[in-house]
């Protein structure tokens, strides 16, 4: 079974953005970028399913700029077979990126999409579950466990009110929560052999798929800040200003 | 045209996150009528309470077996063969709307957008990005709108004053994609974490999930939810669902009190919306102080029972 591993470069989940002065977006020249963390979450369980015999292929694919290649070098060194770039220089919307891949699926014929639920910088929480309407395959979200079967495959999604327990039918797209797995470290002679390991390059022209914005970014601004607050010496200070200055109590 | 709102409910009882996506719709409507759609199985209490909602002027309610747990798979296609009728169709950004909504979007082929928590006009909104460290305000080009909403961000619409008529529609085919196979859902007697008015949360400082004892005794005393940061949630003193943060649950109540969370980028954006937040940690460093109304720089172990008895 092949298993297809979307992932995405973001700024590090450690760097605190900042809002670009002109209001266009945020700052990304010489900003710390990396494997958003789900996407990481995403690689490590394909990781464990071929290691586990059940996945013959891991392949990493991702949509963006040149520079994606380094998030994709990343996935490959902690152990993807090979890696896919859909280069593009148009800021890709998640549809957009889900008919990319959606393209890609078919030409690989993978059986198994695996994704992080969300990235951290759009946090948009969109591509899986499209990806999944457009193949009319069965979708599996914000999982934190998988057991992958014969045509078919167990998950459990964390919910609002805990957790849910559903069996997909195969082919199927999951979306993967934090408590699913811990991603392991790339040591560095997978480093050095993931130099090896081979990534293709398309384009969205080569895959027939028009990834014209349909969302207009108006403005970015920084959000309205927090009025500073006071230390408090003592418990029963706390209490009182809660009780006759906020009147919370 | 008319908005359509995606009820949340789990067959009985109609979710208060549905209240405030009706206030959202009335703000993008431009006097439009909003229609809700109650999909489930045996749910017509739900169907006539959403009648009821003020400023409802249509329920459809579509029933079948396969939709009493409404899984994505059947419910978008639902929402597809609706959304031709509509200008807007919304649901609540609870992790039901997150799953079902953006594959009826991608269906229509729509770029949906996600978690708005205000609207500048029909086509226009703000959501927040990045955690809530920059908000984007997109104008959207679809000819119909898919939206999910940061309920924390609009006001309930009133539950009472409405009187709907509920019409029936046929359900769309059973998609046989996925099935449900059972859920381990938290009980507790106490307020929703996203809907208190008053939440107290635990992080990685509480040591254990025993100790969570104390802040539910403090919760029970002010009638206050128990949330946690997922520091807490990683380590298994308590279950996912009260995770607060930018990929768990966003509250906005009138007190928050953090006890022993340090204040990651990521808790913040779950609840600095709140009124008025209280920090209790003992690292008079800790970033969740930047955000504190009221900070005290104690030992929680201390701390904590003492708030217990100050509050009688």
């Amino acid at each position: 079974m092949k298993v297809l591993v979307p992932i995405k470069r973001v700024i590090d989940a450690n760097v605190k953005v900042r809002v670009k002065a002109d209001k266009t977006g945020v700052e990304l020249t010489n900003v710390k970028m990396a494997m958003n963390p789900f996407c990481e979450i995403a690689v490590e369980e394909a990781m464990r399913l071929k290691e586990a015999g059940t996945a013959s292929e891991v392949i990493a694919v991702s949509a963006g700029t040149a520079q994606a290649q380094e998030t994709l070098r990343t996935a490959l060194a902690m152990g993807a077979d090979r890696g896919i770039l859909i280069q593009s220089d148009v800021a890709l919307e998640p549809l957009a990126i889900a008919k990319l891949l959606k393209e890609v699926a078919g030409r690989e014929g993978a059986e198994l999409i695996i994704l992080g639920k969300q990235a951290i910088d759009g946090d948009n929480n969109q591509t899986g579950q499209m990806l999944a309407a457009l193949l009319g395959w069965s979708q599996g979200t914000f999982i934190s466990k998988l057991a992958v079967g014969d045509g078919s495959a167990q998950v459990t999604r964390e919910v609002d009110g805990g957790l849910e327990n559903v069996e997909l039918k195969m082919p199927a797209v999951v979306t993967v929560d934090l408590r699913l797995n811990e991603p392991r470290y790339a040591s560095l002679p997978n480093i050095m052999k993931a130099k090896k390991k081979p990534i293709d390059t398309l384009t969205p022209e080569d895959l027939g798929v028009d990834v014209t914005p349909r969302l207009e970014v108006v403005q970015v601004v920084e959000p309205p800040a927090r009025k500073a607050g006071v230390k408090v010496a003592s418990v029963a200070e706390l209490v009182d200003k809660l009780r006759n200055e906020a009147k919370v109590i | 045209m008319s908005v359509l709102v995606v009820s949340e409910h789990d067959n009985a009882e109609l979710k208060p996150a549905t209240l405030h996506t009706v206030t959202a719709a009335q703000q993008m409507a431009g006097g439009a009528e909003i229609h809700v759609l109650v999909a489930g199985h045996g749910c017509q209490a739900v169907a006539e309470a959403a009648a009821q909602v003020s400023g409802v002027a249509k329920v459809l309610l579509a029933d079948a077996a396969y939709y009493e747990h409404r899984q994505a798979e059947d419910v978008a296609p639902l929402i597809v063969e609706l959304a031709r009728n509509y200008s807007h169709v919304l649901a609540a950004a609870t992790t039901s709307g997150k799953n079902i909504m953006p594959r009826a979007a991608a269906l229509l082929d729509v770029q949906q957008v996600s978690d708005i928590s205000g609207v500048e006009a029909a086509d226009t909104f703000v959501r927040p990005i990045y955690a809530g460290n920059a908000m984007m305000t997109v104008k959207s080009s679809d000819p119909i709108k898919l939206i999910t909403v940061r309920i924390t961000s609009f006001d309930p619409a009133p539950a009472e004053g409405g009187s709907a008529p509920v019409e029936t529609i046929s359900a769309t085919a059973e998609s046989d994609l996925s099935k449900y196979l059972g859920a381990q859902l938290t009980e507790s007697e106490r307020p929703e974490l996203t809907g208190a008015k008053i939440v107290i949360s635990g992080g990685r400082g509480m040591q254990s999930g025993e100790n969570f004892a104390m802040l539910e005794r403090i919760a029970d005393k002010l009638g206050a939810a128990v949330g946690a940061s997922r520091a807490a949630v990683d380590a298994g003193f308590v279950p996912n669902d009260y995770q607060v943060g930018q990929t768990g649950k966003v509250v906005a109540p009138e007190l928050y009190i953090a006890v022993g969370i340090s204040g990651a980028i990521q808790h913040l954006a779950g609840m600095k919306d709140s009124k008025v937040i209280v920090a209790i940690n003992k690292d008079e460093d800790a970033p969740i102080f930047q955000v504190a109304d009221y900070g005290l720089v104690a030992d929680l172990f201390q701390a904590v029972p003492e708030l217990e008895q100050e509050l009688g």
